[in-house]
């Protein structure tokens, strides 16, 4: 371990964390973690009258990660209306810090999860079961994760091998012996998870319907609005037009239509622009992939 | 201390409260004085004829009588290597050659990652592994050695005294049982050298034994491995003849002969290290009793090394703490590692069957001869501020939890047990 894996700014939220602390006449209070898992974090919101952020603080246990990221959660928050606050996506928090080791997504998933308990309960909403108490059903014993948070953990940010889901939820990080079922569970849910839809060359202008889980919904709100404003006027000025399929963690899945449909070359380029545009304004991470079938390379070889 | 390299992390660097012992350990001023000729005028290579290749050569037969001395041990029975990693490899794999015949291996789950991993990676090349249990206090069972124990085994490997804890193995024991059924004994001592007497005489059954000069204050990158006169021995690096062909390659003549002054320290003044470390280690553990709440001592209190403080702080988080307190200079390590970045908890408190909860407020403490009172007091009033700090932090209300998780209370009263024997 070493304090370099971490940037300054993680550092300086860690040994000098911003807003620590309860908070008497709190609005609303988030709630999420165990001493057994680990982690715990108990995050207090203040909303004034139009349902804006006016304060917000926090009490916390767990890692150097879970400290910096809770406190810049609460920094992140102040002035946010809480639906817009609601919004906040693991990743963010990540990013607002200069970026958290990948091993340490954890501690940003638990800043996402109490400010969502806080919202849910903000707005009268049931959330999943919180983490169970009866530590038979736990998979991973060590720190207490239940089945329903890895599953949604792989769902999230579309995980796709056991280490990834110990760095986001923990589970699997103390004896190891749950790595089995792990395994089996991933199977299960990228198997549930829609594949990126193959490609079938027969099909004319397909329309597949869009889908999504939990969270994702609003990002694929905000990738289809920023497809919307930033990159399908330019096209339909050129005749074509570009539909967004799937979004999966940070997989965007596109299509192109029309005009654009039968040339090969401007494809790469137009990949390309829309990733940079969805990094710039939804999030860093995200990965375009054009599931187009090109009407031109079916027929001709590729140029070189 | 002096600047090393000129750069704004070293420049910056307090001066440390070093209490990461185990993990190396200060090289001593006369090691370090006994080498610097060694870095200039005399840079001979020991295995040539010329008058300034023997005088090297003279400089690392005098190192390997201090350390001959330290072990108590013949000359011809010592092979200078570059550290316990080594010498761990090369002892079990000259064990498995002189056995031919048989494909057991026993060794203990709380190993060091240089054993077990080998024995491991053999387990797929035809060997039978038996890793033995420890309980709680971190010893193990001397009949499950016996009911494990065959005809067909090999090698026993067992280290001296464990690193994390500093709970010690009874060799002696060991050493017998396996020697009824004609199985090697390799020990490694890495932890053990400097801080027991190591008398390999012939009473003691061990066939090799590994030693590391960093940690008792030697340099980095040195060590030895004895091998007892009449053990069959293969190298596991050739392609030269020094050390009598045990290991190939030029000497490191500068780490030998620092390890020589080291050993030498070591074995003329061991009475007086041992006290001033374990007065310094009761004083750091007594300190911690009286300043912080809800703590727990890993492992057995009597049979250990006198330098090693294993503790688990709960409700706290075990790398918070000592990223806090290297920000204050604190130099110590958690009871969880770091391996490719994730916090994985400590196998040998895994195999302690401590609960995970308390491995992850763990940290270890470990003194040397050269650790002041002063620095303990301040290390207590430090680390008693920032245990604190995170516990004010947290959303627990950590009196209440103390009644839920607290096997603490039947722990205080062995650990003042313990003192009042002390």
């Amino acid at each position: 371990m070493s304090m370099l894996t971490y940037t300054d700014k993680v550092r300086d939220h860690f040994i000098n964390p911003r807003n620590v602390g309860e908070m008497p006449d709190a609005t609303v209070v988030g709630e999420v973690g165990s001493l057994a898992s680990g982690q715990a974090l108990k995050l207090y919101l203040k909303l004034d009258e139009g349902e804006k952020i006016v304060a917000a603080s926090f009490k916390v246990f767990g890692s150097p990660g879970a400290i910096a990221s809770s406190s810049a959660l609460t920094e992140m928050l102040f002035g946010k209306h809480i639906d817009e606050a609601a919004r906040i996506t693991a990743e963010e928090i990540s990013t607002w810090l200069g970026g958290l080791p990948p091993e340490k997504m954890h501690a940003c998933v638990l800043s996402m999860e109490a400010l969502e308990a806080a919202y849910a309960r903000f707005r009268g909403i049931e959330l999943d079961a919180e983490i169970t108490e009866d530590h038979e059903l736990n998979i991973c014993r060590c720190y207490g994760v239940p089945e329903h948070k890895i599953e949604r953990a792989i769902r999230d940010h579309n995980l796709t091998d056991v280490a990834q889901i110990t760095h986001f939820t923990l589970a699997g990080g103390g004896c190891t012996s749950c790595h089995v079922d792990l395994k089996q569970i991933l199977g299960r849910v990228r198997a549930e998870m829609a594949p990126p839809p193959p490609p079938t060359p027969t099909a004319t202008k397909p329309s597949r319907p869009v889908t999504a889980t939990g969270s994702n919904l609003q990002k694929m709100q905000l990738i289809q609005e920023v497809l919307d404003r930033e990159v399908r006027p330019g096209l339909a000025m050129d005749g074509g037009d570009m539909e967004l399929v799937d979004v999966q963690g940070t997989k965007v899945y596109v299509q192109l239509h029309g005009h654009c449909n039968s040339c090969s070359s401007s494809s790469a380029t137009m990949k390309f622009f829309v990733q940079d545009r969805l990094r710039e304004m939804v999030d860093p991470a995200i990965e375009v992939i054009d599931t187009t079938e090109h009407a031109a390379e079916l027929h001709a070889p590729p140029m070189r | 201390m002096r600047a090393l390299a000129a750069g704004p992390r070293w420049v910056h660097m307090p001066t440390p409260l070093y209490f990461d012992n185990n993990a190396t350990t200060f090289p001593a001023p006369e090691a370090v004085e006994a080498m610097l000729p060694l870095l200039g005028e005399f840079y001979g290579n020991p295995n040539s004829q010329h008058a300034l290749g023997q005088k090297t050569r003279h400089e690392i037969e005098v190192a390997r009588e201090h350390v001959a001395a330290l072990l108590h041990c013949k000359t011809t029975e010592v092979v200078f290597n570059s550290g316990a990693t080594e010498g761990n490899n090369t002892a079990i794999y000259a064990a498995l050659q002189a056995r031919p015949d048989r494909k057991h291996i026993i060794t203990v789950k709380t190993e060091h990652s240089s054993v077990l991993e080998v024995v491991r990676s053999l387990a797929s090349r035809g060997y039978r592994v038996t890793e033995l249990n420890v309980d709680r206090s971190g010893h193990l069972d001397l009949d499950e050695l016996k009911n494990e124990i065959s005809g067909d085994t090999a090698l026993v490997s067992v280290m001296w005294a464990n690193n994390e804890t500093g709970v010690l193995h009874p060799v002696g024991a060991i050493g017998d049982m396996a020697k009824q059924f004609g199985a090697l004994v390799h020990i490694d001592a890495a932890q053990a050298a400097g801080k027991l007497a190591i008398h390999l005489g012939e009473e003691l059954a061990i066939d090799f034994l590994t030693i590391s000069a960093h940690k008792f204050h030697g340099l980095k990158g040195c060590g030895a491995l004895f091998v007892r006169h009449g053990t069959a021995f293969e190298p596991l690096l050739r392609g030269g003849h020094q050390e009598g062909g045990q290991r190939a390659g030029t000497e490191n003549v500068v780490g030998i002969v620092a390890m020589g002054q080291a050993a030498r320290l070591a074995h003329l003044k061991l009475d007086q290290h041992v006290e001033t470390m374990r007065k310094m280690r009761d004083r750091l553990q007594r300190g911690l009793l009286d300043k912080v709440q809800d703590l727990v001592f890993h492992g057995d209190q009597v049979s250990r090394l006198p330098n090693t403080v294993s503790v688990g702080f709960k409700f706290i988080d075990g790398e918070a703490l000592l990223m806090m307190m290297d920000a204050q200079g604190i130099c110590a390590t958690a009871g969880s590692a770091c391996r490719s970045g994730s916090m994985e908890p400590s196998h040998v408190l895994q195999a302690m069957d401590t609960p995970v909860s308390s491995i992850h407020g763990s940290v270890r403490f470990c003194v040397s001869r050269y650790t002041t009172q002063a620095e303990v007091d301040e290390l207590i009033e430090k680390v008693g501020a920032i245990v604190a700090r995170l516990r004010q932090m947290s959303p627990f209300d950590t009196s209440a939890a103390t009644a839920e998780t607290g096997p603490s209370d039947a722990e205080l009263e062995q650990h003042k047990a313990w003192f009042a024997r002390a």
